[in-house]
């Protein structure tokens, strides 16, 4: 049963200590809800968990996931950034992505219907809304299996259509075993997810 | 599709794009050539004398040209941070990307000098010397250029200081490069002495600047 749980966990940027003694428990099927105001460190938590910021104290533990992967390898990392190429199309960028995480080439089309983008599949990426490139990153979510989804402020861009079908994603990952950890400003479609909350009550 | 296989078809169709940078190295090495015999005036012999090395400079500056967004590109959209924490190995995924830019810039620079040293009034003998320096010479110059260019996006600064870091470091290439497109035309040296030395630093460059790169990429993750 995978389990990723953090105990005293501080960090520190820019020689300002953002937040200290924070500690959390996740185990496979549930989601974590992570907020506070701005600056509180709700990008550099997420950021310290799959591995790209430095750890400045306490610890990060996975269990029940594959021992010889770090765990931002066995996760998907949805952050601030698409990472899109834009004069690369639709199919392209997600086909590059699904080949460059999974080594293979998957189907692209479910993914992209699964987002609603699989009528602009020939189109360059540059040419994508603020609201279609989240999707196309969503898509990435899907076509490649990981178990660990840590999600920086998803739905920021999305319509309401986009963050129902949002809602429906993350619940059937977390219905198929895996579990979140998101960062949000305001509700994002996971009832009964826990809760926590980083920096001082305003 | 193998994760690398993925990223060199990525990186080389980017390139191929409109603005992706695959000719602006090409054009730039062009302009340099084409406007030094107008600089020089009409001395023949000169232009004979010094061809190589020009040649051979404005390969340099091409292939620094084209650098400047290997790394930078993929940092600015976030691309770097999935890359980082991928499965595929960092030191490889960035000899990858140095393979692409060669490709892209190094082997058009390669068909391009026989045809602009006409202009520099070369004869076969001497492009033929100066296409094998170049075809050893600017893998050398991409992979020790990689390590700038990581460097680049590390401390967060733009091209000038790639140019200061990188230049130093591809002056032996440079050196090197020239004494053995000269060797096969002047003497006295024979073509094999500096042209095996320029094999030699190809070959550590090709291991060096995926590693030092890979490392400086890393520092990245603060």
């Amino acid at each position: 049963m995978m389990r990723l749980s953090a105990s005293d966990l501080a960090c520190r940027r820019g020689g300002r200590e953002v937040f200290a003694g924070v500690g959390f428990s996740v185990t496979a099927g549930e989601a974590l809800v992570i907020s506070g105001r701005n600056g509180s460190g709700k990008s550099s938590l997420l950021r310290m968990v799959v591995g790209l910021l430095r750890v400045a104290a306490g610890r990060i533990a996975l269990q029940g996931g594959d021992p010889q992967l770090t765990v931002g390898e066995q996760a998907h990392y949805l952050g601030h950034q698409d990472a899109l190429k834009p004069s690369l199309s639709v199919g392209e960028n997600l086909r590059f992505w699904t080949g460059f995480l999974a080594g293979a080439a998957p189907d692209i089309a479910a993914p992209l219907a699964a987002v609603g983008l699989d009528s602009l599949t020939d189109l360059p990426a540059a040419y994508l809304s603020a609201g279609q490139r989240r999707r196309l990153s969503i898509a990435r979510l899907i076509a490649v299996k990981r178990p660990i989804w840590l999600l920086d402020e998803p739905a920021s861009t999305l319509d309401a259509a986009g963050q129902a079908r949002l809602g429906e994603l993350m619940r059937s990952h977390l219905g198929g075993g895996g579990l979140i950890l998101a960062a949000a400003h305001g509700a994002i479609g996971l009832d009964g997810a826990s809760a926590l909350r980083l920096g001082s009550e305003p | 599709m193998t994760p690398l296989a993925a990223i060199l078809m990525r990186d080389i169709r980017i390139a191929m794009r409109v603005g992706g940078g695959a000719l602006i190295g090409v054009l730039f090495f062009l302009v340099v050539v084409t406007l030094t015999p107008f600089a020089l005036g009409p001395d023949l012999a000169l232009l004979k004398r010094i061809g190589p090395a020009i040649l051979w400079l404005a390969a340099l500056l091409a292939s620094l040209l084209a650098l400047d967004r290997l790394f930078a590109a993929d940092h600015e959209d976030g691309s770097l941070d999935l890359i980082l924490t991928g499965r595929a190995q960092l030191e490889l995924v960035v000899a990858v990307k140095g393979l692409a830019h060669w490709l892209t810039t190094g082997l058009p620079l390669i068909i391009a000098a026989p045809l602009i040293g006409l202009l520099l009034n070369l004869d076969a003998r001497a492009e033929a010397a100066l296409v094998l320096t170049f075809l050893v010479g600017t893998p050398a110059l991409t992979f020790i250029g990689l390590i700038g260019a990581a460097l680049a996006v590390t401390l967060r600064r733009g091209g000038l200081l790639l140019a200061v870091l990188v230049l130093p470091l591809t002056v032996p290439v440079l050196i090197f490069g020239v004494a053995a497109a000269n060797a096969a035309v002047l003497g006295p040296l024979p073509f094999g002495t500096p042209f095996t030395i320029l094999c030699a630093l190809t070959l550590a460059s090709l291991v060096v600047g995926p590693f030092a790169a890979a490392a400086a990429l890393r520092q990245e993750m603060e």
